[in-house]
């Protein structure tokens, strides 16, 4: 079994995000870029499940700018095998991507894709379903545990009401929750073997596909500053404005 | 131009969210469309048409939706999408699984959980988990949407007779199998998705002293969360902290009791429609974002708190 | 326990101005050398904090064509101003009068996190190899006791020193020459000078810490090239500090603030005095209107030459900061810290190729600029004992009339450590409260910092005693470590009207205030998992 496990790199989590004075976005520049956080749980199982014999080759795939390809790096100092970085420069939305992802499992030929369910810049949350949806094959989004049987998957998903059980044949396409694993560090003599293993790079203009933004970013702002309400003298007065004027009780 | 908005339900009632959503999308546009699709929901189709908001309910009645498998939905919703100019649902899980798989097979780039519907094609919309509002336009021609709940109030549920008609099933699909659904059998709901959220602070001053946020938890069936210090201090377990590294959570109603208001847990909470904070330190930080503010000795106020609840006749879960 | 061993021939811990010369001028001297970085951040440049006016002098001899590289040294100073601060009033002092060692117009104002990601390129183009992510938590030592290499950080240990799922060892990396270049207070030079007792004939080491604000102003309000000092106001004559604002390219100043750790009062809260600053009307108009976009804090190592340890070892050296090649009444150490590393790359050279001692260190040192540099500023700091205003007129003697050259030597006396007067000796300070605007708490600041530590492991602050902050530190000083932290890591609370001392440790900035102030040494600083600590963009 071959697995294909998307990657993207996105602002460090831990970093504060400042929005540009002119409001054309967010300030990337001299900024940490890490590895989006689910995505690396999505490698995580990929690798759990090649060490259980279930699967034999993990490729990791990136798209976006050449720093992009750190990201194909550090998969591959933790167990995945070789990386495709198709380099795109600027915005690209998650329908472009899934029709990249597309063309590439056209090539690649993966029984599974793994990714993160959602990227920590955009919040789209599409990527997964949209591909599912262009190679109709089954998606399991929000994945917090996977189950490989021999011709599918049974997948714990993540929903509102608590969890839910369905079974995806393969091939299929998973969306990870952290919930999913506890990701593994790179050790030292990983990272150096990674540093030898291939990643091709594939333009992504060469592909024949529109990816051409659809939706026009017209301005990022700070959110509002949230202003002080009242103080309220006593908890009698609370609840009653909690029942009666908020209604939120 | 019309709107055609995905239901979400259990064949037997209509999930809240639903309903925040109906506002939102009749703030797109008036002629508002709701396609439900499920197994004997006569029930459910009926209520739905008796939203003012609502003017016309297209019902899919097959044991093939007991369980709503997106393989399944999506054919449906394709073929009924032609007559409108947006598609829409809630970005809860519903939404979020369902949503992109159809927008790609119409070839449109989504606009993802919108809270703000600026004009029918202009939307705000949260990005880098709150922390800045991205305004987007969308140029498809057709345009799929999901929309935040809590950023829209329910629409109202009665008064409305829309027509329901009765629209065929489509092809089952072979690829998924639903197998089951485990509500989680927790007697407190998620912090994540709670409507309403108690949390407390380093003011709490023992693990032995949250029973008194427990208690009305309880009784206002709150999920619990925890400022940092407090799980810092071993008071509470990591999973309940609200703030940077732990969850954003965006409740109808948070409130934040003993906890001063560090920018960590305010980035973790602020988003929450009403905010309450009880803190005896009436400089903490925490007032300056709160709807209501109450200085007192939290070990005075809790206690009243769960009396002042116990005297009301009827509370909202 | 056994560990994976890796060899080269030269190890670096710490991937600053001075371990990043020393890998590349290696590299030029012998391409075959094979030289690793280890950083414990998450990438190079997310811990450095530093003014920074920079003098090209070290990196004209490293990189001579720097300027053809893409180098981020961009904005040359082109003003220099210097006030005296008054409580409302300043002086401004003419710059010729100045000292020629706090002239600045060569230099170029410029982030050092930036400058170190750029060397970092350069040393990886020459086939350095550099892993962030990675401390190094240990010496390890060969049977005679020199030194053999370093161990890398345990990963994936929780709270109590469990292995977790994601465990991953820490790796023993064994080199020929290992080269300590941790900056300032650094945990493992801290123990080799120990060890070695490197330090012995040599004055107590004397340390600040270092604030620095970044803030985006009007545009009418700034002036690219600026770089103004001052000294004063907020602190009392017998305070060693002062501040720098530097007017940097992009709308951007760097505003910062420096104060001796030898200071007396331990009600006196560094992080505090610096926001107050920020009040005093000469500075308030220039952020005023502007946002503060970033925030951190470092110590600066500040004894000169007469505290400069040995800086050699049987199988190791000290470089930079590690060791304390800073310049004080420059002001600035990137330039003696790369020079340190130039001539330990030298040293090393030659140890490899002739077998030559590694002592030769120290008489290439001795015959380099950099001590000429060191020993002509040795007595500023020294001076300072005798309050601000004597301590001018005798720098002035010192550096304008005689150039460093006075046939005598202050000594440092004390530790750090030991200056600290019991609190009911000294007056309490209030602080005016912050307003949001110019003025911050430390909760809003570390949120700038980006500064997180993976949840679930074992605390990275060390108290030798667990009840010294409570039953000792408390009564006699108030418990100072609530103050000198910029960071609150530290924070007294009440438990059922009990004291408790609590450690947030993953606010930690990786400063080492504490490690160096702490009054009875009780705190040691060691290193957390890797790629913890701040994430400091163009620090």
């Amino acid at each position: 079994m071959k697995i294909l496990v998307a990657v993207k790199r996105v602002i460090d989590y831990n970093v504060q995000v400042r929005v540009k004075e002119d409001g054309t976005g967010v300030v990337t520049e001299n900024v940490k870029m890490s590895t989006n956080p689910p995505d690396d749980n999505a490698i995580e199982e990929a690798v759990k499940i090649k060490e259980s014999g279930k699967a034999k080759e993990i490729v990791a795939i990136t798209v976006g700018e050449d720093k992009a390809q750190e990201t194909v790096r550090k998969a591959l100092a933790v167990g995945a095998d070789r990386g495709i970085h198709i380099k795109v420069d600027g915005t690209i939305e998650p329908l472009a991507v899934s029709k990249i992802l597309q063309k590439i499992v056209d090539k690649e030929k993966p029984d599974l894709i793994f990714m993160g369910k959602q990227a920590i810049d955009d919040d789209c949350n599409q990527t997964g379903q949209m591909l599912a949806a262009l190679l109709n094959w089954p998606q399991a989004t929000f994945a917090s545990k996977i189950e490989v049987k021999d011709k599918s998957l049974e997948v714990t998903r993540e929903v509102d009401e608590g969890l839910e059980t369905i079974e995806v044949n393969i091939p299929a396409i998973v969306t990870c929750d952290l919930r999913l694993n506890e990701p593994r560090y790179a050790s030292l003599p990983n990272i150096m073997k990674a540093k030898k293993k291939p990643i091709e790079q594939i333009n992504g203009s060469e592909l024949g596909i529109d990816i051409k933004p659809r939706i026009e970013q017209i301005k990022v702002e700070e959110p509002p500053k949230r202003k002080a309400g009242i103080k309220v003298a006593s908890v009698a007065e609370l609840v009653q404005k909690l029942k009666n004027e908020a209604k939120v009780i | 131009m019309s709107v055609l908005l995905i239901a979400e339900h259990n064949n037997n009632e209509v999930r809240p969210f639903t309903l925040n959503a109906i506002t939102a999308a009749s703030q797109i546009d008036q002629d508002l469309h709701v396609l439900v699709i499920g197994k004997k929901i006569d029930a459910v189709s009926k209520s739905i048409s008796e939203i003012p908001n609502v003017k016309k309910v297209i019902a899919v009645d097959n044991e093939i939706y007991e369980n709503y498998l997106a393989e399944n939905f999506t054919p449906v919703i394709i073929k009924h999408s032609e007559n409108y100019s947006h598609i829409v649902c809630s970005a809860n899980t519903f939404g979020k699984n369902l949503m992109p798989r159809v927008a790609a097979l119409l070839d449109t780039s989504q606009v993802s959980d919108i809270i703000k519907v600026i004009s029918p094609d202009t939307f705000l919309r949260p990005i880098y988990a709150g922390n800045a509002f991205a305004t987007v336009k969308s140029n498809d021609k057709k345009k799929c949407i999901t929309i935040r709940p809590t950023s829209f109030d329910p629409a109202q549920t009665s008064g409305g007779s829309a027509e329901i008609i009765k629209a065929e099933k489509e092809e089952a699909t072979s690829l998924t199998k639903f197998i089951k659904r485990e509500e989680v059998k927790s007697d407190r709901p998620e912090l994540g998705t709670a409507r309403i959220v108690i949390s407390g602070g380093r003011g709490m001053a023992s693990g032995e002293n949250f029973k008194l946020i427990t208690a009305i938890a309880d009784k206002l069936n709150a999920a619990i969360g925890a400022s940092r210090a407090a799980v810092d201090a071993g008071y509470i377990t990591n999973d309940h902290q609200v703030g940077q590294t732990g969850k954003v959570v965006v409740p109808d109603l948070y409130i934040a009791v003993g906890i001063s208001g560090a920018i960590q847990h305010l980035a973790g909470m602020k988003e929450s429609k009403i905010i309450v904070a009880i803190n005896k330190d009436g400089e903490a930080p925490i007032f300056s974002v709160a709807d209501y503010g109450l200085e007192a000795d939290l070990f005075e106020a809790l206690p009243q708190f769960l009396e002042e609840l116990n005297k009301l006749n009827t509370i909202q879960k | 326990m056994s560990r994976e061993v890796m060899e080269y021939d030269v190890v670096i811990v710490g991937g600053g101005p001075s371990g990043l010369a020393t890998a590349i001028k290696l590299k030029q001297l012998n391409k075959d050398i094979n030289v690793c970085v280890l950083e414990k951040a998450s990438e190079i440049g997310a811990h450095i904090l530093s003014g920074n006016v920079f003098e090209t002098r070290a990196l004209d001899e490293l990189i001579p064509n720097w300027k053809e590289l893409n180098s981020p040294i961009k904005t040359k100073v082109t003003n220099e101003k210097f006030l005296f601060l008054g409580k409302k009033k300043y002086l401004s002092w003419p710059t010729w009068l100045l000292p020629k060692v706090q002239q600045n117009h060569k230099n170029y104002i410029i982030s050092l996190a930036n400058l170190c990601r750029w060397l970092a390129e350069q040393a990886e183009a020459l086939g350095v190899e550099i892993f962030p992510g990675f401390p190094a938590s240990e010496v390890l030592h060969n049977e005679n006791g020199s030194v053999k290499g370093i161990a890398t950080q345990d990963m994936g240990l929780d709270k109590e020193g469990n292995k977790k799922d994601s465990f991953e060892p820490g790796m023993e990396l064994h080199a020929k020459v290992t080269v300590f270049a941790e900056g300032c207070r650094g945990h493992l030079g801290k123990q080799l000078i120990k060890k070695f007792n490197l330090d012995e004939g040599k004055d107590p080491q004397q340390y600040g810490i270092g604030f620095k604000e970044i803030w985006e102003i009007n545009e009418n309000k700034h002036e690219e090239g600026l770089v103004m000092h001052t000294a004063g106001w907020p602190l009392d004559n017998k305070t060693y500090g002062g501040s720098f604002i530097y007017h940097a390219e992009n709308k951007q100043i760097y505003l910062g603030y420096v104060i001796g750790l030898d200071y007396k009062n331990p009600y006196l809260s560094p992080f505090d005095e610096f926001q107050r600053f920020k009040t005093h009307p000469a500075i308030k108009k220039i952020i005023e209107g502007g946002k503060r976009i970033s925030y951190g804090a470092r110590a600066l190592i500040e004894g000169g030459l007469q505290s400069l340890p040995k800086m050699f070892m049987p199988g190791a050296l000290l470089v930079g900061c590690d060791a304390g090649t800073l310049n004080m009444p420059k002001i600035k150490g990137s330039h003696t810290a790369m020079k340190s590393g130039i001539i330990a790359a030298e040293t090393i050279f030659e140890h490899l190729r002739d077998k030559k001692d590694l002592s030769i260190y120290e008489d290439k040192f001795k015959n380099s600029w950099l001590y000429e540099e060191l020993h002509a500023a040795r007595n500023v700091k020294p001076s300072f004992n005798w309050g601000l205003i004597l301590a001018i007129i005798f720098t002035g003697i010192d550096q304008i009339l005689f150039k460093g050259k006075l046939p005598f030597t202050l000594r440092h006396k004390h530790s750090d450590h030991e200056t600290l007067k019991p609190a009911n000796e000294m007056p309490k300070i209030e602080y005016p409260k912050p307003d949001n605007v110019i003025t911050f708490d430390k909760t809003s600041s570390v949120y700038l910092t980006g500064t997180n530590h993976a949840e679930n492991q074992p605390v990275h602050l060390h108290l030798k005693n667990p009840e010294l902050p409570i039953k000792y530190t408390l009564d006699k000083y108030d418990e100072p470590a609530q103050r000198y932290c910029p960071v609150g890591v530290y924070e007294i609370q009440l438990e059922n009207n009990l004291p408790k001392f609590i450690i947030n440790s993953q606010n930690c900035i990786h400063c080492k205030t504490c490690d160096i102030k702490e009054p009875s040494q009780n705190i040691t600083w060691v290193t957390p998992e890797g790629g913890g600590g701040p994430k400091y963009g163009n620090m």
